[in-house]
């Protein structure tokens, strides 16, 4: 039975993703339907966490816009996803950003990964 | 066409809808069933099919008459039996898929609770209890359970702690999300009784709609 779940996932995991992670800048397009019609809105920030296995992973975006903070959470298998390009790599210590809520300008940036 | 299916509870998953929306699923791998018999209004004063789960199983674990009843029907052993409704054509040998549902068709799901053990009166029938502390010294106790001299015994039927689960439970007016023919898959929405493996019954709802 276990088998069976397993591929039954895999049917809704099958998609690439680029890989990205917490600390990283990301653009995400997203797919919305207004009325009849569908366009594509671009979400553009830092990931500050990323959790869940399998079909239920997801993670967090966040950015500043107009001065104001917003993050969105998306399911990382979501077909409203139509790509995720990674902008950045960057250097970080720990697995959930959530400490960047608290900072503001200058202090809230990430310094880029130093490639190895 | 026979009006039901036999399967086992495969687990709970989620699936995205078109739309983006995530819907939880059980995933139930059903059938095939093989009918082997046929009860008639005359013989048998109802009509019915029977349907066996096509399993692999040892034919050493049968007895000699469960042996001459598959022989008859001209089928391998199966572990499950049930009687099931149907109407039209039916015949000994006919094979049934979870291809007589359709995604969108409500259906009722049979199975067997997981079985809970010794439960007080607040988990097995919802009573309220107590306050934990305020120096409340009645906490999950079933309360009164009857009045004094007169009747002098206790009600029959008087709710009271004992075995919970276990028992024969019916969801009704479940959709189904999706089939997969090739893998016997159907998926429910929502959740079905009975932990993983458990049997389950899937017929038409009995007052629901068919088809999208």
């Amino acid at each position: 039975m276990a088998e069976i779940m397993k591929l039954v996932e895999a049917q809704q995991t099958n998609r690439e993703m680029p890989d990205f992670g917490p600390g990283d800048t990301i653009r995400v397009h997203v797919k919305v339907k207004e009325g009849d019609k569908e366009r594509i809105q671009v979400f553009q920030g830092i990931v500050i966490s990323r959790r869940g296995g399998g079909t239920r992973e997801m993670f967090t975006v966040r950015k500043i816009s107009s001065g104001i903070g917003v993050e969105r959470m998306f399911p990382l298998y979501s077909p409203t996803i139509d790509k995720i390009e990674v902008q950045r790599h960057g250097r970080i210590r720990r697995a959930k950003l959530y400490y960047l809520r608290n900072l503001k300008g200058k202090a809230a940036r990430i310094e880029e990964k130093r490639k190895a | 066409m026979i009006h039901g299916l036999i399967g086992k509870k495969v687990g709970m998953t989620q699936v995205f809808a078109e739309d983006g929306s995530i819907v939880p699923v059980t995933v139930i791998q059903a059938g095939p069933c093989l009918v082997l018999q046929k009860k008639t209004a005359e013989k048998d004063g109802y009509d019915a099919v029977q349907v066996g789960l096509v399993e692999k199983m040892s034919h050493r674990a049968l007895t000699s008459p469960m042996r001459g009843h598959f022989e008859k029907a001209g089928a391998n052993p199966c572990r499950t039996l049930v009687e099931l409704p149907y109407d039209g054509e039916a015949n000994v040998g006919d094979r049934i898929a979870v291809d007589i549902f359709k995604p969108g068709d409500s259906i009722d799901v049979v199975g067997r609770s997981k079985g809970k053990g010794f439960q007080g009166v607040v988990k097995r029938h919802g009573f309220a209890g107590g306050r934990e502390s305020h120096g409340s010294m009645f906490h999950r106790a079933p309360g009164s359970i009857g009045a004094s001299a007169f009747p002098s015994r206790v009600m029959k039927g008087m709710r009271m702690g004992g075995r919970m689960g276990g028992s024969q439970v019916t969801v009704k007016n479940l959709r189904i999300a999706k089939i997969d023919p090739e893998n016997n898959l159907i998926y429910i929405r929502g959740a079905v009784p009975g932990g993983r493996n458990s049997v389950v019954v899937l017929s038409f709802a009995q007052n629901g709609r068919r088809g999208e």
